[in-house]
């Protein structure tokens, strides 16, 4: 497209990916993935950033209250946000909490998508029995509260963060499949669908090439939306000591922690709940977003 | 209707037979020698066996888990590790505390979210409306059990008669005090425990049935007949209450339910939070002892209760909703 006049007569036709645009007028994901994006670069350049060593234990600061940005007229690097039971700093936690937070976050996801696109697509695709098997599977699964069955499952496999992850992505496999199954039942009727498999397709690439490539955006949200109950699950697994353990950094350690001492210092458990919440509240306005600009469907769910 | 109840049970039997199939191999996974670690290092070989036979540890899996299922729809769920008690008796002591912290969620999600939505949707974009869509949101994202660390830290321990932990009476028998003895007390006892914890239940569940109120309700008063009623002259208020909430809330009846059945999960960490002597606890605590037993039966009985809550949940959406028909 030559840069015409036309392009002066019609105002409105701009340069860039329409979808783009439509994303960056919905407040939601804006808001969403600012506060996303913020938290991904605290996490990835923490180390550097931290105001003190995390680890650092110092025996006279033991539940020192937060100082502030400001002491006596000069910029503060010391326990700006307090001191913990060890006299650890509490701000360079948070930033390396961040880290477990959103590792746990993401690959927990990851592999609920995995399993779940992938066991939903060959249900909604094949039918039959191989979908009453698994989908009778993903009813045992969903018969239990997740946390009860994240719980009962670190518990089998012993209490740490791997296996914190895998059991958040096991309870949330599920959901994932019954909405790819869903938006595979629907896709696999369309016209398209016969063309390519009256082409003598491979009926593989025909589910995961064709159907699926149709049948990402519902998948996109749900996963979205499910970062933030990760996050919180494994905060929960953490708290009861199923989850990271020492000297693993977790917002939701720090929370159990700090419970032993809310009388005197309750700052120990103010600040990483604050900071699971605005996690959580960046992914849920993310999920939200996309869903408004994707899919009108899911929105009832 | 019936045929639909019957076919809903079918299913349900045949999901929680796989429900015990799964807690049964989740708790046989999990390493470590139960009976080793419940006798300390120093056992001797006899000694472990001896044990390892009494509780049926030495036969084969399948038929250690027939065993089990067996025993467990006779109402025997075996005998705790630890405490030498049943623990059928266990759970049923712990689970009406559990219940009832979920009911109590739930009376407060609704007694507070409903009327904050319609105020909201009422007073559209003032500062009420922004307020409570704020706080909403973050309510909905808060974690529930932090709600209640702050909750312990900024009130339970500044108020003289909030209590920091543990359960009143039940709410039976204060009920049971205030009906034959008109002793208000007991009741005020049972309120004064509970309070928090549901509290913290609630938030997110009060946070959802805020937003969905208000935009439900919004979407019914853009109606006809809700303009039809303007019209007749009807009174701002009239309109609201007598017309359209009715509507707008079967939307937001829907989500209740569907979260009801969630606050039993929900519960197991505010119970450790609060030190309310409910199923959660029993979990949390049979988990780190090591008490397998324990843990089994607590979870297969949850997600009994899990099951039946969502069942009537459904059924009750056609006695709310009669345009709702279960073929």
């Amino acid at each position: 497209m030559a840069e015409a006049p036309t392009a002066v007569a019609f105002p409105e036709r701009r340069r860039g990916n329409p979808m783009l645009r439509k994303l960056l007028r919905n407040k939601n994901v804006v808001a969403g993935s600012t506060i996303i994006s913020f938290l991904l670069i605290v996490a990835a350049i923490g180390p550097w950033i931290t105001p003190m060593d995390p680890y650092r234990q110092d025996i006279w600061e033991r539940y020192a209250a937060p100082r502030g940005l400001i002491v006596e007229g000069q910029l503060n690097a010391q326990f700006i946000l307090g001191a913990d039971e060890l006299g650890r700093d509490v701000l360079s936690r948070l930033i390396i909490g961040a880290r477990v937070s959103l590792m746990v976050g993401f690959v927990a996801t990851s592999i609920s998508l995995l399993f779940g696109v992938v066991l939903g697509a060959v249900s909604g695709y094949v039918g039959g029995w191989v979908d009453n098997l698994i989908m009778r599977l993903m009813d045992v699964i969903l018969a239990l509260p997740g946390i009860l069955l994240a719980i009962a499952i670190v518990a089998a496999l012993g209490p740490n963060i791997v296996n914190a992850m895998m059991a958040i992505a096991v309870v949330r496999i599920p959901q994932i499949a019954r909405v790819v199954r869903s938006d595979v039942l629907a896709i696999r009727e369309e016209e398209f669908v016969e063309a390519v498999k009256a082409l003598g397709q491979n009926q593989v690439i025909v589910l995961f090439k064709h159907i699926l490539m149709n049948a990402w955006a519902p998948t996109l949200v749900i996963a979205t939306l499910g970062m933030g109950t990760a996050i919180v699950a494994e905060a929960a697994l953490s708290f009861l000591g199923l989850g990271a353990q020492p000297p693993q950094i977790s917002w939701g350690r720090m929370l159990s922690v700090g419970r032993e001492a809310i009388r005197s210092a309750p700052h120990v458990t103010l600040y990483p709940g604050l900071a699971i919440t605005v996690v959580v509240l960046g992914f849920s306005l993310l999920g939200d977003g996309l869903r408004d600009v994707f899919d009108r469907r899911l929105q009832d769910s | 209707m019936l045929q639909y109840v019957l076919r809903r049970l079918v299913s349900l039997v045949a999901i929680l037979f796989g429900v015990s199939i799964l807690v049964f191999l989740l708790v046989h996974l999990a390493p470590g020698d139960p009976v080793r670690i419940m006798l300390g290092e120093e056992a001797t070989q006899i000694d472990i066996d001896r044990l390892n036979r009494l509780y049926g540890f030495d036969q084969p899996l399948p038929v250690q888990y027939l065993r089990w299922i067996n025993n467990a729809l006779q109402g025997d769920l075996g005998l705790s590790i630890r405490q030498q008690l049943p623990v059928a008796q266990l759970v049923s002591e712990r689970m009406p505390a559990t219940i009832e912290l979920a009911m109590w969620s739930l009376a407060i999600a609704i007694g507070v979210g409903i009327p904050l939505g319609v105020l909201s949707a009422v007073r559209r974009n003032t500062w009420i409306d922004l307020g409570s869509m704020f706080a909403a949101l973050v309510g909905v994202a808060a974690p529930n059990f932090w709600v209640g660390l702050i909750l312990l830290s900024q009130l339970a321990l500044h108020v003289a008669w909030l209590p920091i932990g543990g359960r009143g009476p039940s709410f039976g028998d204060a009920m049971v005090a205030l009906v034959t003895r008109f002793d208000g007390l007991v009741l005020w006892d049972h309120v004064r425990y509970a309070l928090l914890p549901a509290l913290a239940l609630g938030t997110s569940i009060m946070a959802l049935i805020t937003r969905l109120t208000r935009s439900s309700l919004l979407e019914v008063l853009g109606r006809d007949y809700v303009r039809t009623a303007r019209a007749k002259g009807l009174k701002g208020l009239t309109v609201v209450y007598g017309h359209a909430l009715k509507n707008a809330l079967l939307p937001v009846v829907t989500v209740v339910g569907v979260q009801f059945g969630y606050l039993l999960g929900g519960s197991i960490v505010i119970e450790v939070v609060f030190s309310w002597p409910g199923v959660g606890r029993l979990i949390v605590n049979a988990i780190s002892q090591r008490d397998f037993p324990v843990v089994q039966g607590s979870v297969l009985m949850l997600a009994v209760v899990f099951a039946f809550v969502n069942l009537l949940v459904d059924l009750s959406y056609s006695l709310l909703n009669p345009r709702i028909r279960y073929g």
